[in-house]
């Protein structure tokens, strides 16, 4: 691609560097759903007559990790974050009278992803249309989840094998379909530089490519690799992140060629979708954040060897809570100002002979071979997962620590803070959308109806077939090309009517449950700096004061698996010299009070950013209280300024949001409360919380 | 009280109150005392420490009338051996049985940064409302070697109350020395094809365990020569009382139940009291040199004349008792 491809234009061609056609633009999504199915339908029409061209469905934390509504994870989860699909009844309800036989459909949905195209598959065939022709893309990247997102369900080895069976299914019978998106978007938000971002996301493909390869003949390789998209980031430093891209185009074809024998220049193509970076986003001064998105929409498309097959743009307010329809409109308006207001379609590669961004794309692939290697080292990108997450959290550590010494500038965040009142956020609902909270008591009751009107007997007999291929996959190894496709008995149950919670348990029986390494216990030490120095200083002198190491629990209640933020927390409290328990994501207010009681901990840290902390974290802190425990609560997260109130009402000592971005500052705050707290227990003066 | 950094001293009580009552908790096997006893036991605050000394005299062998009966199991193991989930296997097994669990997780990793993440809890799988399980991780402290004394005291009061006291420890050499001072059992982890425990074993750096578990039996042969390798080694030098036991994890499991009979049985075959007193003994010493260093040792006569000292104490005494027997003995 690009960069090595010799120049290929003629005089000509200079002298009119116009294509002889405009391009077709790149699909146009958004990526969308909320509260209920019949709700985000009605969303979805509407943004297909605003002029976008594909759909983009967010799924809720439950239906992304296995659970139905009335499953004690999924409290205060329903609903938040997407839409929760629990059976193929939610899924008709949600494609409602759009045609899939047409339609472009892509899907965020990794654990469950089998489950969901296969009620994609059912909700079709209810509307007469063969799954021959249906087009779009399940994420189904599980190694990315174990890295960044945490929205897994099964071990490393039982997530392979359903997505080499996914893929060898949709490669014979749903021939349109991207079966995967290897994703690299989640690791620039763990804080992946791009070189990391290039590496860990071709060792991951190379990880399901090398399964697959047990599963399907040797002819239809060609095929498979074909069929693999990517999901990429695009930071705001545009003129790098289009070099990755680039990269990546470059990596991507010697790897078919190398590794897989793959020769038809259409199946070596780099295709990506693009979902431009949020980690950038500010909570100060939003309304920077949509130049911030234009940019980055540019990193994507300014280059025609390196453009994007498709695109959903962030809202400007994702960093205050969920956008509204309005703030994603906005969104969808800059890619059709790109696509059909500017010049960029009308010319072949602008970047092609350029010096500056071959000698950028050559720096890259060297670091990215590098990186790649030290994967490969480690075994590959499975078994080198808490490799690469403890790579990513010192990553993120070190962002974090050039944005709190000024060395990165952040405009309005660190830098030009001044600032007039935004208009913007001055409405009463603060800028964003809030769910309506009986949404999920409403799913709850549906659920158990769609449970009690259906025909049990066809649903048991669904999923003990489904358990029993499950267990012969299990027993006869991950590989085994003769073993049954788990595809088969999924949209059997799908057709039967089982539940995503049903579907989800009966492999969990068969495959086991499953924690992934939380990445903090392989982050190196910090280096020494003055502030971290004298926060020590004050940690070991509470700590003479206490008797023992001031010790703090940071947990995440819920479902959200975005724990890049207890993770730096956690991280920066042991530098300080504490004691730090942190046991990783979708922890029950049980456990954590559990925890909280059997450890002893001075302070209890809670973070959330799926905005399901209204009713979780009150829920928490009565378990903690019931457990006896005494110690302050902190909240960091999402958290709007209007749910602020509240949450101190109901005994939480303080709350930090994106704003509070010195990680040091706010350790430093937990050492004081601590040390405060201790003095209220010595003098006997009455809580202040609780 | 947990939350509160520690517990406040109620007006009219005498100063050894409340490690005397969270002892008697514990002797009348109340488990929901063993985090108050923990947050005691680990503080070194001079009025805690007096305090948790009341607390060791209350579960002592003389205050009981007989030793702790809890098993106290130390697990130990390289790191990635599959100690967690071995654990979480046996956990299961015990609870099943009706048996009440306290494991003490100790991470090694604080020594190097001053602070220290735990997170060992996390990968063992088990009910957060099962009272019948106390989980408590502990960094391992700032000297080298040896467990944190709060670890050692730790396991001798919990065994007044649990039926099972787990010490969990990553390395191999040290690792199971520091365990045996303590635990009644001795557990080696290993995974297939770890040729360095083998050479370990050989050359004497690793104490002989009283039972070596090898993890992922599901592996096959490579287990199965892993096991045999263990068991040769076992018998040339002598040792024919060491059970090696394979393991897999994986559905359907094997061998934890094996496991548990193996450790029920090296208890049965125990003379408890000998290891316990020999326990602690070696924890006094070992506090005992911490306090006051090689300068303190001297003034004992060494180490051997420290050790006679200890055994003309009364063998149902407790560990802060021997430690003031020894103060007193180097003060004179």
């Amino acid at each position: 691609m690009g960069a090595t491809r010799p120049y290929n234009g003629c005089m000509d061609e200079i002298r009119n560097p116009r294509l002889p056609e405009r391009d077709r633009p790149w699909m146009m999504r958004t990526y969308a759903g909320h509260s209920t199915a019949k709700a985000s339908n009605e969303l979805y029409r509407r943004n297909l007559q605003k002029g976008q061209t594909g759909l983009s469905v967010a799924f809720d934390l439950p239906t992304q990790t296995g659970y139905d509504p009335d499953d004690e994870l999924a409290r205060g989860e329903v609903g938040k974050v997407g839409v929760p699909v629990s059976h193929r009844g939610d899924m008709a309800a949600l494609m409602d009278g759009i045609p899939l036989g047409e339609m472009n459909t892509s899907m965020t949905i990794n654990a469950t992803a089998a489950w969901l195209l296969a009620l994609y598959i059912v909700a079709a065939e209810e509307q007469g249309v063969s799954q021959e022709s249906l087009q779009g893309t399940t994420q189904n990247d599980i190694v990315k989840e174990f890295l960044a997102r945490g929205t897994y369900a099964f071990g490393p080895a039982p997530s392979l094998r359903l997505i080499a069976d996914m893929i060898a299914y949709t490669v014979e019978h749903v021939p349109k379909w991207n079966p995967i998106n290897i994703c690299s978007y989640h690791l620039q938000e763990a804080g992946a530089t791009p070189v990391q971002e290039i590496a860990y996301a071709m060792s991951n493909a190379i990880a399901v490519l090398d399964a697959v390869r047990e599963r399907v003949p040797a002819e239809r390789m060609g095929q498979v690799f074909g069929r693999i998209s990517f999901f990429v980031n695009a930071g705001v430093r545009f003129v790098e992140e289009h070099a990755k891209l680039r990269a990546m185009g470059i990596l991507w074809e010697e790897l078919g060629r190398e590794r897989y024998g793959v020769s038809d220049p259409k199946h070596l193509r780099f295709r990506y979708g693009v979902q431009v970076n949020s980690l950038g986003l500010t909570e100060a001064q939003p309304e920077n954040n949509v130049q911030r998105i234009v940019l980055e929409a540019l990193a994507v498309t300014l280059g025609r060897d390196a453009r994007a097959r498709a695109m959903q743009l962030p809202a400007w307010n994702e960093a205050l809570g969920l956008p509204r329809p309005w703030d994603q409109q906005w969104s969808l308006r800059i890619q059709q100002v790109l696509a059909y207001e500017t010049d960029i379609l009308e010319y072949p590669d602008i970047f092609e002979g350029s010096h500056v961004m071959e000698a950028l794309v050559t720096e890259l692939l060297e670091g990215a071979r590098a990186e790649m290697a030290v994967v490969a080292e480690h075994g590959g990108a499975v078994e080198a997962v808490p490799y690469m997450k403890g790579a990513l959290v010192d990553a993120h550590r070190e962002r974090i620590q050039r944005i709190e010494s000024g060395e990165q500038t952040v405009v309005g965040q660190n830098r030009f803070t001044e600032t007039e009142d935004s208009p913007l956020t001055a409405d009463g609902d603060g800028g964003i959308l809030v769910v309506d909270p009986a949404v999920e008591a409403e799913q709850i009751d549906a659920v158990r109806r769609w449970r009690s009107e259906r025909d049990q007997a066809a649903v048991d007999t669904a999923l003990g077939e489904l358990a029993r291929v499950a267990t012969l996959a299990s027993a006869s190894g991950e590989a085994a090309a003769d073993a049954e496709n788990l595809m088969i008995p999924t949209i059997a149950a799908a057709r039967a009517g089982a539940t995503t919670g049903e579907w989800a348990r009966t492999l969990r029986e068969v495959f086991g449950s499953y924690r992934a390494p939380t990445g903090v216990g392989e982050a190196a030490p910090a280096s020494a700096d003055a502030e971290l120095g004298e926060l020590r200083d004050r940690v070991a002198a509470l700590g003479e004061q206490l008797g023992r190491r001031p010790k703090i629990l940071v947990g995440k209640p819920g479902l959200d698996g975005h724990s890049n933020g207890a993770e730096q927390i956690a991280v920066r409290a042991r530098d300080a010299g504490m004691d730090v328990v942190y046991e990783g994501i979708r922890l029950t207010p049980a456990q954590i009070a559990a925890s909280a009681r059997q450890e002893g901990v001075h302070v209890i840290g809670l973070s959330i950013l799926s905005g399901s902390h209204r009713e979780l974290i009150p829920a928490v802190i009565d378990a903690l209280r019931d457990a006896g425990v005494s110690a302050p609560v902190i909240v960091g997260g999402i958290i709007p300024d209007q749910d602020v109130a509240p949450l101190k009402e109901a005994g939480v000592a303080a709350v930090y949001t994106p704003k509070d971005f010195d990680i040091t500052e706010i350790v430093s705050d937990i050492v004081e409360l601590i040390a405060a707290e201790a003095e209220r227990s010595r003098s006997g003066a009455p809580a202040t919380v609780a | 009280m947990s939350g509160a950094p520690r517990p406040t001293q109620p007006s009219g009580l005498d100063a050894h109150a409340i490690g005397a009552a969270i002892g008697s908790r514990l002797r009348a096997r109340d488990l929901s005392a063993a985090p108050d006893a923990l947050n005691l036991l680990e503080s070194t605050t001079l009025e805690d420490r007096e305090q948790g000394a009341a607390l060791l005299a209350a579960v002592s062998p003389a205050a009981l009338g007989s030793e702790a009966s809890g098993h106290i199991v130390g697990v130990t193991g390289p790191p990635g051996a599959g100690k967690s989930t071995l654990l979480s296997a046996l956990l299961h097994a015990w609870r099943d049985d009706g048996r009440t669990v306290a494991m003490l997780a100790v991470d090694p990793s604080s020594r190097r940064s001053g602070g220290s993440l735990l997170g060992d809890r996390a990968r063992i799988d088990f009910d957060p409302s099962d009272a019948g399980v106390f989980i408590r991780s502990t960094s391992a402290g700032e000297q080298l070697g040896g467990l944190a004394s709060a670890t050692r005291a730790a396991a001798q009061a919990l065994a007044a109350a649990f039926d099972v006291v787990v010490i969990e420890t990553v390395g191999v050499g040290q690792a199971e020395t520091d365990v045996a001072d303590v635990a009644d059992t001795v557990v080696v982890v290993v995974q297939p094809g770890s040729g360095d425990v083998l050479q370990f074993l050989k050359s004497g750096i690793m104490e002989i365990p009283d039972v070596l578990v090898v993890t992922k039996a599901d592996l096959g042969q490579v287990a199965v020569r892993t096991r045999r390798d263990l068991s040769a080694a076992l018998r040339s030098l002598g040792s024919r009382a060491t059970r090696v036991i394979a393991v897999s994890s994986l559905s359907p499991p094997q061998g934890v139940q094996e496991l548990v009979a193996a450790l029920e049985a090296h208890r049965v075959e125990l003379d408890l009291p000998e290891r316990r007193l020999h326990a602690r003994r070696a924890s006094a010493l070992a506090d005992y040199a911490r306090e006051h260093g090689e300068r303190g040792l001297s003034a004992l006569g060494g180490r051997r004349a420290a050790q006679a000292t200890l055994a003309k104490q009364d063998p149902g005494a407790d560990v802060p008792s021997l430690v003031s027997a020894l103060e007193r003995r180097a003060g004179g």
